[in-house]
Formats: C-alpha cells, structure tokens, sequence
C-alpha cells in the first residue's frame, strides 16, 4: 500500500495513471459497441491506418504536436474506414479481405512517410516511434488534457445517442424501421473507434491498439447481459489494464508500455472467460457436471422402477452389485444423491450380500415421471459414459 | 550470373519479388476462403515464434525459425478456434485477442534480453529490405544474400504445395463441404496452408517485416480477383502484380529516398485502387459503363413502345412526334432528342418530316417487351 502511495506522490506517474484511466474508460466504454457490433477486427485496421496520420501530422505541425498527431491519426483512421467501407460495398471484396487491404495499404504508407520524416527531421523523428508500440513515460501533463477532451467527447457521444445506439447495435432493421438515421450512426460508431484508437496512441502504439478495444469489452460481457452494465465493467477493467501496464513500464526497466498493457488486458479477459458466475467456463463446466450426474441419478432411479415392476411388488430390493453391473461404474454415489432426496431407502439385507436398495414411495411417483425409454436405455447410454 | 547476385538493387527487388509472389500465391487462397484478418493474426504472432526460437538457438533465421514461426502460426490458429469454440466470443473478437497477447510477449522479451542484438521489435515490425545484401552465405561459388536464399527456398515450398494439391484447394475453398465429402480432409489442408503461411511469414519478415507481410499476402491477390473469375489467373496476375510492385516501389523508393519495403506495399496498393476503379468486368468504370448502356437500352425500348401503342392509330399524328415526348414519358426535352438522335443512329426509327416512325428492327424491340415469347427470335435491337 504504501508503495502505491509513494509511486502515485510521483509526478511522472501521476500522469502516467490518469492518462491510462482516461484510456481505459474510453476504449472501454466505445469498444463495447464494436465487440458486440462483430467489428473488433476494424479497430485493428484502423489502429494500423493511423500511422500515416501521425507521420502526415508530425509534417505538417514541424514537430512532435499532439494535437497535431492525433488530429492526422483520426483522420487517416477515418480515411481508412471510408476505404474498406468502399471496397465492401463496390466491389466484390469481403469484408475480412478489404479490412486486410486497408490495414497493410495504409499501414506501409505510414511505414513510408516515417521514412520520409525520419529523412527530413533527423532527430526530431525520436517522438515518432514510440507511436508503434507506446510509451507511457512519454506522456505530459499538457497532453492530459487533450485525453480528457476526446474522453469527454466519446461519453458525452455515448451518453446522448444511448437509446439509438443501442437500438442500432442489436438490431439495425428495427432500428431503421424506427427511421433512426442507421448509416450516420454506423458513421459515429467507426468514429467512435476512431476515437479511442487515436487517444492510446500514445499509451499503446497502433500495433496492439485494438487489443485496447476489444480485450475490456470482451471481459465485460461475459459477467453481465445488459449493456449498461458491459459499457461501464468495460470502462472499469480498460482503466485497470492500463493503469497497471502503464505503471509498471513507467517505473522504468524499458519495457514498453502498450505490451504491458495487452498482457494485464489478456489477464483480465482469462479471469472473466474461468469464473465469470453465469457465462463463466468454470461455472458452465460444474452446471454440465451437475446436470449430468442428476440425469444419471434419474436413470438408476427408472431402473429401480422398472425392476420392482416387473418383479410385481413395490418394495423389491436392488442390489447395488446389479446396478453398478448394469450401468457399467459405480453408482454409489447417485444412489447416495436419491438417498437425500428421499427418493430411494437402504434396506436390510444379509451379511454375505452387498447393499440393497428399494424405491420410497415418492421415489415410485418421482420414476414414473422419468420418460419410460430412460430406464430402458439406461444401460446402454451408462456403458457409453 | 555472379555479378547480377551479388549487386545489390537486384538483391533487394528479388526478395521483394520472391516474397511477393509466395504471399500472393498462398494469399490468393487466403482471401477466397475468408483468412485475411487470420493472416494478419499469425503474422504478428510469429514474432512470439521467432524470439522464443532466437533465445532458444540464437538464430534469427535458417530452418528452425521457419518451423518454429510454422508452429506458432499453428498455435494462433489453434487458440483462436478454441477461443470461438468455447461461444463466449465471435470470431473476429478471439482474434483480436489472441495475436495482440502473442506479440506482446514476443516484444516485452526482446525489450528484455534483446537490447544489443540486431533483431529488435523495429525491424521485426517493418523490416530493413535494404539490408539484406548484409548477410551472405556461398551457394555454388556464388554469394547469395541470406534472406534472398530463405525466401527462395519458401516460395519454392509454397509453390510446389499450390502446384500438387491445387485440385484439393481448389475443392476445400470453394467447396469445403464436398471436399470433406469426397474425403480431402479440408481441415489438414488448412492447417498446412496457414501452416506455411507462418514459415513464409518469417522468412519475409527479415526483409519487409510483419506488417508489411500482410500487404503482400492480401493486396496483390485481392487485385487480381477484381480483374478475373478463373483460379489459375488470379495467381497468375497476383504473382505478376506482386513483381510489378517490387521493382516500381524500389525505384520509387530510391528517387524519393523512402523506406522500399514500405514503398513496395503501398505500389500494390496503387494496383488494387486501378483495378478497382478500371477492372474489365467488376470495376467502378465497367460497372458505371454498363449502367448507362442499361439505361440507354431502356430508354430507346421506351420509346419503341410508345411508338408502336400509337402506331396505325388516328392519334399517331400528334403523338408519334418529338415535342409529345415531354408530355408522354417525362423526358425533358434535351433527354428526348437525345433518345430519338440514338434511335434513329441504332435504326429502331424513321423520321418522316416530325413524324417518327417505327422501324422494323423497333417493332422487333417492343414487342419483345410487349409480348414476351411471341416476338419471334429475340433481337439485341434495343442495345
């Protein structure tokens, strides 16, 4: 604890933090709409297009201007979108192969105007690499407030368009048929992207930019169904990622700081994937268990009950020998589960022979409700498990 | 022979030309199949591969790293389809967490141990094409670049396997479920695409670098699919656009002293935008052409009926006439003439003094629209 005190009393990473909750809380909050939208990959090609805008914008302001930079990222990004949206739709490109043409086109034209800059500016050029994987240190207190503008900007988007949206997210027709303007929300929605991936320039770099995007929306959505909730837990981990990342590749050691960020993200999303309560694998894994040892315990329980029927009275006593024959494994343990339900009773039997069984009264009203080939097929489908 | 080897812009337009068309023939399956942004995936995470097998060895390239990059590409792919699998997330989403995971582990272990070695996160991403004559190995008595021989040897593997099993890759893209049907196994040919798609990854990355990888995997096929429907064309075309922007983008690159292995990417680049806008059959031109001589042909169809509703009737005096046009069909006036200047150029009509008569070839034209099936032998009149 009091660690964390002294390394937030830091200056430097004062601002390191604030810039990644800043981050976190945009990319979260905008990447909710895109991972749900089926777009995660677009945030990739538009993080990659980005990298001629930062070169276009270095150019143009003379220097290492943030404002600059990022007004040239978002509007190479933007560019790059209006590309692949193009390509969709007049010619017969699909869209995983036009995301592919806009990423690397873009991408080696930034790969190219680097150059150039690198070529004019000499030192100058410095700045401009860190764009490609991040770094926390680099950021100013000046630039804060660049990051909290377009931060403003994205809530206030999400706040004032919830309802449309939402609407458009979930289902486009029902949105259109509500006569919401579907194309110009498609259009504020890539900006949205546009948005967040121009604001972790900085932090992350335009090669692991998209992992900012979808990794908090991906973790997000697997403890929650609404999308109130997804927008802000996403928010949440987005900003804890990166204020971890960004922390540790600001106490120096040269890690870069968009890789330590992914990683926390990665962390973040097994976490949800393993224990998230409903969707959660763990939980999913010990729900199937259940319900197939319940399914089990029925198919024993239809035995008894078959045998007891044909045996003619209703009382008749089951070894459990013969169970655990019939359904090739023991069936101890199942008839340990009716026991407590009350639905079968231990009888007495003599001391050379093993355990019986017989079915209580509401065990027989309980079997009889067990479809009539369960019994039957019990085991077959035993022998298979 | 020797000479030509050992210069270096031939060396530097080879690699690129070589890495060209091994991207463009295993890309030009890529993209028919819907793998594009799959790429994209393993050629970031081969950098995982590559550091792993350069601390393991300290090769940074030569046999083992392309196995090495081979079995990441694999694990990607694996990963990506366990992450699906488990319906948590879509595709594109497992995706997009799996390689950015895979590549930051790579960069984070050369930031650590890496600091002085030529291989650096930089190079990997962008690659130094102009450096490849910096490392030479002796084949035969000839110096040959290092990279060159790799890629040679990768695009030789890459051709052979398109070569001997392209009836069954023919069959897994376009159909996957017959080939399965017919036993071709498509899942085994897909891992051994995307398999070599990740040793041909490492192999270009020395001289272009992972992103940039992708452009030559994606872009040049993607153009060629614009120009042509027939496989074999396309990586045919893919191939030749991707040499084509080898040698313009290095003489590009060197006239405006720019990175070439970038100016590469962004010439083939340059060829999809052409095809896009001037391909014979699906370009916007074609496409935009083809609109207008539709909605010419319909034009002059309009007028043949109208011409021909009238035609022998007490009316046909004031209708069958340029000015009743305006009124009849709501051509202006400019649009009309222009219909009836074509018509008449394309002999669908007479004119007689104001009178517009219909020629033989123009009843033809409307009564095919008029009675479908009984106008006789369909004619091409009203194009």
């Amino acid at each position: 604890m009091d660690a964390i005190v002294t390394l937030l009393g830091d200056y430097t990473l004062r601002t390191v933090a604030l810039g990644a909750i800043l981050l976190g809380v945009t990319s979260g909050a905008l990447g909710s709409f895109a991972v749900l939208r089926k777009q995660s990959l677009l945030g990739d090609t538009l993080s990659h297009a980005a990298l001629p805008g930062i070169a276009l914008g270095f150019l143009v302001a003379g220097g290492r201007s943030l404002s600059a930079v990022l007004a040239g990222a978002l509007a190479t990004g933007v560019l790059a979108a209006l590309t692949m949206l193009l390509l969709v739709r007049r010619s017969r490109l699909k869209t995983d192969a036009s995301l592919g043409v806009a990423l690397s086109v873009y991408f080696a034209a930034g790969v190219v105007l680097l150059s150039f800059v690198q070529g004019r500016a000499g030192a100058g050029q410095a700045g401009l690499e860190t764009f490609l994987f991040g770094q926390a240190a680099a950021i100013l207190r000046s630039d804060l407030w660049i990051m909290a503008a377009v931060t403003a900007l994205s809530v206030a988007l999400v706040v004032a368009g919830w309802k449309e949206l939402k609407a458009a997210t979930f289902d486009p027709v029902f949105a259109a048929s509500l006569g919401l303007p579907t194309a110009f929300l498609d259009a504020v929605m890539t900006a949205m992207i546009a948005l967040a991936v121009v604001l972790g320039l900085q932090m992350v770099g335009v090669v692991l930019m998209s992992a900012m995007i979808v990794a908090p929306a991906v973790a997000a959505r697997q403890w929650t169904e609404r999308l109130g909730t997804m927008v802000v837990l996403a928010s949440t981990f987005g900003a804890v990622g990166g204020v971890i990342g960004a922390l540790i590749s600001a106490t120096g050691r040269g890690l870069a700081t968009g890789p330590l960020i992914v990683l926390s993200l990665t962390v973040i999303v097994a976490v949800s994937l393993a224990f998230a309560p409903n969707r959660g694998l763990v939980a999913a894994a010990v729900r199937r268990a259940r319900s197939g040892r319940a399914l089990r315990a029925r198919q024993v329980l239809a035995t008894m009950d078959r045998l007891a029927r044909e045996h003619g009275h209703p009382d008749y006593a089951t070894e459990q020998g013969m169970l655990d024959t019939y359904f090739g494994t023991s069936t101890a343990g199942l008839l340990r589960d009716l026991e407590e339900r009350g639905w079968v009773r231990r009888v007495e039997h003599r001391p050379e022979e093993g355990v019986h069984w017989a079915l209580s009264e509401a065990g027989a009203v309980e079997a009889s409700r067990v479809p009539t080939d369960a019994g039957r097929d019990a085991g077959r489908h035993a022998g298979r498990r | 022979m020797s000479a030509l080897l050992t210069s270096i812009p031939f060396a530097i337009v080879a690699t690129g030309a070589l890495v060209g068309v091994a991207g463009s023939l295993l890309g030009t399956f890529l993209i028919l199949r819907g793998d594009a942004m799959l790429t994209d995936a393993i050629s970031h995470s081969i950098l995982f591969g590559i550091v792993i097998v350069w601390m393991l060895t300290g090769q940074t390239s030569g046999p083992v790293q392309i196995v090495g990059a081979a079995l990441t590409g694999l694990l990607t792919v694996v990963a990506t389809e366990a992450l699906t699998r488990t319906r948590r997330m879509a595709g594109d989403a497992a995706i997009g967490l799996v390689f950015p995971a895979l590549f930051s582990v790579g960069v984070l272990l050369l930031n650590v141990y890496a600091r002085d070695v030529h291989i650096d996160a930089h190079t990997v991403l962008l690659g130094e094409i102009g450096f490849v004559w910096l490392d030479v190995v002796t084949v035969l008595g000839v110096q040959v670049p290092d990279a060159l021989l790799w890629m040679a040897v990768v695009a030789l593997v890459d051709l052979t396997f398109v070569v001997v099993a392209y009836k069954e890759l023919k069959l897994a893209t376009f159909d996957a479920g017959l080939a399965a049907a017919l036993g071709f196994t498509p899942a085994v040919l897909s891992y051994l695409l995307l398999g070599l798609t990740s040793a041909t990854a490492v192999a270009a990355f020395d001289a272009v670098g992972v992103v940039l990888f992708l452009a030559f995997v994606v872009v040049p096929p993607s153009a060629a699919y614009l120009l042509t429907d027939r496989l074999w064309r396309i990586l045919a075309y893919a191939s030749g656009i991707a040499v084509a922007s080898s040698v313009i983008g290095y003489l590009l690159a060197v006239a405006w002293d720019v990175s070439i292995g970038g100016m590469m990417a962004v010439v083939t680049g340059a060829f999809l935008a052409a095809a896009f806008l001037l391909g014979p059959r699906y370009g916007l031109v074609a496409q935009e052409l083809r609109r207008r001589g539709q909605r010419e042909a319909n034009e002059n169809r309009a007028l043949a009926v109208h011409l021909h509703h009238h035609e022998g009737t007490p009316e046909a005096g004031e209708e069958n006439v340029l000015s009743a046009l305006h009124g009849h069909l709501s051509w202006r006036d400019a649009k009309a003439r222009e219909v009836v200047a074509r018509s008449l150029d394309a002999g669908l009509i007479e004119r007689h003094g104001e009178r517009l008569i219909l020629t033989e070839k123009g009843r033809a034209s409307a009564r095919e629209i008029l009675e479908p099936g009984r106008g006789g032998p369909a004619t091409e009149a009203g194009r």
